[in-house]
């Protein structure tokens, strides 16, 4: 049953690749944006509330299409980064994680946002009175605290951005070998004649890595949340 | 020698105190919804005065017109709370000397002996918190304080959330503290008699201002008062 091809196989590392670079890079960022608002307090906080959320929202489509106006070549962001940091992101698959990590960013962003604003704030004013500088209480209290949280987002991200076909496909399109991901091969073996097995097989591989995803941060909270009550 | 003399308010309520004290220990008495612990977070640096300053010494924690306002976390005000609020995920010997990293201490396991030996504690220390009784959570919330070597710790009814037998238990060791620890002391609470066998000098509070201030004989209920 598992005899895929080697076009396959490309596809399930490339998908596998993508949304792992996607959700690590995704994954500090989302800290930051968490944290802010869960404890911060400044004018145009429900702006960027909104604008996280975004992605979630909006067709998948037009997240895709506004990427390629935004990181395109030659979109402002994207010659800026071609020139200055040697990253080209259209049609590259840099920039199907992009899209990934843009469109699983509110899946990411809102578990770690709820676990910092569970984190008891009694507890950083006793880490401020033993001498912490808040940056330290921050790394030292209210993140590994968070932590089961942080790693409950950091798999639903990731799962979101392996399933992740919309926005990829309209802004890095469905090139073999460099932008196509599992979604986008099963999408185009539908539209092959002859296509349905292999369609079934990756389609079967999907479930599979979504599974173990969910298993795999099921045991993690599980290990956190011990770690963090003792026993 | 502690000063202070501040003003804030708070909602409908309104704290404005003022003393000097330089006994060991400063008790702060007052029934609850007196203010108490609002005055000790000014002091700690958790909570800004409207007006006024507090000092230790010759050092200026506060001065709302000169615009000083030393944070907490450079204070060196040790704080033990009503709830130990100890961090659940270290262990209690993490807990321990988390005052001693914050502050850029070296280690001193010989302090870390004499303290955790002052306290009963030495014997848990591998434990996590979630493991300890309330009373032993407590000690462990005074060792932590002390070891982050204060120039002034609180105690804001630091055995508030312990049944009676249990208070018991904990009193002689606050004693030792006040005899052996050397730190100077506010210990806030609304038990006279606590109070009496703790504090050498008696910050009455009421409804947010200073009803009396003076010796332990000032407190309600003392044989031939």
């Amino acid at each position: 049953m598992l005899d895929l091809s080697p076009a396959e196989w490309t596809a399930i590392a490339l998908s596998l690749r993508v949304a792992s670079v996607a959700t690590l890079v995704a994954t500090p960022l989302g800290v930051a944006v968490a944290w802010l608002l869960a404890r911060g307090r400044f004018w145009g906080k429900p702006l960027v509330d909104a604008l996280v959320h975004l992605p979630l929202v909006l067709p998948p489509v037009v997240t895709g299409y506004l990427l390629l106006l935004a990181f395109g070549r030659r979109g402002l962001l994207g010659a800026w980064i071609a020139d200055h940091l040697g990253i080209v992101l259209a049609f590259r698959w840099t920039g199907a994680a992009l899209a990934c990590g843009v469109m699983s960013f509110p899946l990411l962003v809102r578990p770690i946002r709820l676990s910092i604003e569970a984190v008891d704030r009694k507890l950083e004013q006793a880490a401020a009175t033993l001498g912490a500088a808040p940056w330290r209480v921050f790394l030292t209290i209210t993140l590994p605290l968070a932590a089961p949280g942080i790693v409950a987002g950091m798999v639903l991200g990731f799962a979101k951005a392996i399933g992740e076909f919309g926005a990829t496909i309209t802004f890095v399109s469905n090139i073999p070998g460099e932008t196509q991901t599992v979604s986008s091969a099963i999408y185009s073996l539908i539209q092959t004649p002859d296509g349905d097995r292999a369609a079934l097989r990756l389609l079967m591989i999907s479930v599979v890595i979504a599974f173990a995803a969910l298993v795999a941060s099921e045991w993690f909270a599980r290990r956190a949340l011990t770690r963090l009550h003792g026993n | 020698m502690l000063r202070v003399e501040i003003f804030k308010q708070l909602g409908e309520f309104s704290l404005q105190v003022s003393f000097a004290s330089d006994g060991p220990v400063t008790g702060l008495f007052g029934a609850s919804g007196a203010g108490k612990t609002s005055l000790v977070n000014m002091i700690a640096g958790l909570l800004p005065p409207d007006r006024g300053a507090i000092a230790i010494g010759s050092a200026v924690l506060d001065d709302v017109s000169a615009g000083i306002h030393v944070p907490a976390h450079r204070r060196r005000i040790g704080y033990v709370f009503q709830d130990a609020r100890l961090f659940p995920h270290q262990s209690v010997r993490q807990n321990l000397v988390y005052g001693q990293r914050m502050n850029g201490l070296a280690d001193d396991p010989a302090e870390l002996t004499r303290v955790t030996g002052l306290l009963d504690i030495g014997h848990l220390l591998d434990r996590r918190p979630g493991q300890l009784s309330g009373g032993e959570r407590q000690r462990v919330a005074f060792g932590r304080a002390l070891l982050a070597r204060p120039q002034l710790l609180l105690l804001d009814e630091p055995m508030g959330s312990l049944d009676e037998s249990r208070r018991a238990d904990i009193l002689p060791y606050l004693i030792r503290l006040r005899d052996e620890a050397r730190v100077p002391m506010v210990y806030v609470s609304h038990d006279a008699e606590e109070m009496r066998q703790l504090a050498t000098q008696v910050v009455m509070l009421s409804r947010g201002r200073i009803t009396a201030f003076g010796g332990p004989e000032l407190l309600p209920g003392a044989s031939g008062a």
